[in-house]
């Protein structure tokens, strides 16, 4: 007897196996040189033309890149987990700089109603304001390119950290701060012991929310203000022509999302609480 | 006249409601209770235990009157006021020992680790919670075991005042008498004040010093505190054997079944009193009289 998760693991086999099929099939290979008419040399199509590649050649290229991660050959030319160090690097910087300022901001929203309602009505006009267009702001004031990608990625991953702790906090059950007024916790030890553990599936579930948002939003920032990291790789590509690595990078970006998910999802499970 | 430990008075609890404004809970009540006295209040659902009870533990605010403990008003919650809750309240992410070591380590600070532990695994095992059993987080216990570890809590934080809110609810009959022997020692050794919620009548009987009797809401009242004129230590198997037993139990039982609906309405007097003194030794030494005429 196989189980549900043996099943569903060999029909996703299946399905990839199918899909990069097809896909494979339906790209005409390219014509041999010496099969190529006169009248087609003059024309100039005998140079390879840009098409969507087959999967075979993007194997390939996964292989050939992560085989060789992090050279460096250039301004221009990195390796694929040079430019994804970068990105992180951004993600990283932005999200945790977001936290800092989001989760006690949040607490204190949280249990305070009068800062709640004084602080709503910002939160909800900056919240729904595209992060890139920030970037023009961000250029103009902190003139370097660098720093406005980390101010666009904190900027983005604020809203749902603020807003989920704000939300964790102010719904904590009443019958646990009593527990922990009637044993004179104070302030302190109450936040930490109480609160917090009591918030947390809440507040991570914030945090989860923000990285993902993040992640999305550096590779357009990157593509915009240019230099390194994985979204100006892709773009870099797409100026080259490769599709074979724009395509590889895309699934790279894939990748890399799903890692930092599964991340805050093994810390998720951590807070739980049964009640 | 000495001062009571416990004293409330004129205490009045009103929330707002939709239908007509306002309902009052309880009005004027008074209530004066002993240095170490055991004393329960039973009455129907939903007239205003639990309300009382959470001003005295300072967790409510009354809409008027005060509550004045060893001369001092009180005014929010403390350690000296150790709360059994109607639902147990424990703290789900925390394992049965942590939810009592926390409590232990804030009413000692100066304890070590060690001794923490060792408090908290005294109380555990006094409840019966030991066996890895105090490993366990809350969701992994039966309905009696959370309360159990509950009571523990409440226990090791060795109070003044314990305040309990049908502490053995949920326990089986057995479990409920281990425990209720454990309270009435913890009780004997150490000179706690004790007030109790219960609809358990024979409970009432066999723990309590005294026992108020609360009329149905709204506007409860206190309608009578009936003394329990049993001697101590009383033992389970032979307190039914008692003449006063079935006495206090019929007249606990009457109260509960009719006199209950009767005080409905606000109260005539603008002023509180005492809940009305009942000894029913004095009507069966004059039941017996008039049964000898
Ligand atoms: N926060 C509140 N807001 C409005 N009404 C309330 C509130 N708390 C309690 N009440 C009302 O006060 C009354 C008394 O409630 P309380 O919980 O004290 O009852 P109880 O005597 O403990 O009942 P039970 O035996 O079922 O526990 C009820 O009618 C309840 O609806
Ligand atoms: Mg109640």
């Amino acid at each position: 007897m196989t189980t549900l998760k043996s099943r569903a693991l060999m029909l996703s086999v299946a399905i990839l196996v199918f899909l990069l099929g097809i896909w494979e099939l339906s790209i005409p290979a390219q014509k041999a040189a010496e099969e190529l008419t006169e009248y087609e040399i003059l024309m100039g199509s005998a140079t390879p033309k840009a098409g969507v590649p087959p999967p075979s050649e993007i194997i390939i290229k996964v292989y050939e890149e992560l085989s060789n991660p992090f050279y460096e050959a250039g301004p221009n030319d990195k390796g694929i987990g040079i430019q994804i160090g970068y990105s992180l690097y951004r993600v990283l910087t932005g999200f945790g700089l977001a936290a800092i300022l989001a989760i006690p901001l949040g607490f204190v929203i949280g249990m305070s109603p009068l800062m709640y309602r004084s602080l709503d009505p910002f939160i909800q006009i900056l919240r729904p304001i595209s992060p890139l267009a920030w970037m023009p702001l961000a250029l103009f004031v902190i003139q370097d390119s660098e720093g406005s990608a980390i101010f666009v990625i904190f900027i983005c991953s604020i809203w749902p950290m603020l807003i989920n702790t704000a939300f964790g906090v102010s719904g904590v059950r009443k019958d646990w701060v009593n527990v922990a007024k009637t044993h004179e916790l104070g302030v302190w030890k109450t936040a930490y012991l109480v609160i917090l553990p009591a918030a947390a599936p809440t507040i991570v579930t914030g945090m989860r929310i923000s990285i993902g948002i993040a992640w999305l939003v550096i590779v357009a920032a990157e593509m915009l203000v240019g230099g390194t990291g994985i979204g100006y790789y892709v773009w870099n590509e797409w100026n080259n022509l490769d599709l074979t690595s724009v395509i590889f990078s895309i699934l790279m970006i894939g990748v890399v999302g799903m890692t930092l998910d599964s991340v805050f999802g093994i810390l998720q499970s951590r807070v739980t609480y049964q009640e | 006249m000495t001062q009571s430990f416990l004293s409330v008075e004129g205490l009045t609890q009103r929330y707002p409601s939709s239908e007509s404004g306002e309902l009052t809970v309880f009005e004027n009540l008074d209530l004066k209770i002993e240095k170490g006295e055991f004393v329960s209040i039973t009455g129907h659902s939903g007239c205003g235990k639990s309300t009382i009870l959470n001003v005295l533990a300072g967790l409510d605010e009354a809409s008027e009157g005060v509550v004045i403990m060893e001369g001092r008003e009180v005014s929010g919650p403390s350690l000296d006021r150790g709360v059994v809750f109607q639902n147990y309240s424990l703290l789900p992410w925390l394992s049965a020992l942590r939810n009592v070591t926390f409590a232990v380590e804030s009413r000692h600070p100066e304890w070590s680790a060690d001794q923490v532990k060792e408090h908290a695994n005294y109380y555990l095992n006094l409840v019966g919670l030991n066996d890895g059993v105090e490993y366990r987080k809350p969701s992994q216990l039966s309905g009696g075991m959370r309360q159990r570890v509950s009571i523990a809590r409440a226990f090791a934080t060795e109070p003044k005042l314990l305040l309990l809110d049908e502490p053995f609810g949920a326990l089986d009959a057995l479990t409920r008498g281990t425990i209720q022997d454990e309270l009435l020692k913890i009780w004997a050794g150490t000179g706690q004040t004790i007030f109790m919620i219960t609809h358990d009548v024979d409970e009432a009987i066999y723990l309590s010093d005294r026992i108020l009797l609360m009329s149905n809401g709204p506007y409860a009242r206190i309608a009578e505190s009936v003394e329990i004129e049993i001697d101590r230590p009383r033992s389970r198997g032979s307190i039914v054997e008692d003449a006063l037993y079935y006495d206090i139990r019929n007249h606990l039982v009457q109260f509960l079944t009719s006199r209950s609906k009767e005080f409905s309405g606000p109260s005539s007097e603008s002023d509180g009193h005492l809940p009305k003194m009942v000894r029913l030794s004095e009507n069966s030494i004059i039941k017996k009289k008039l049964m000898a005429l």
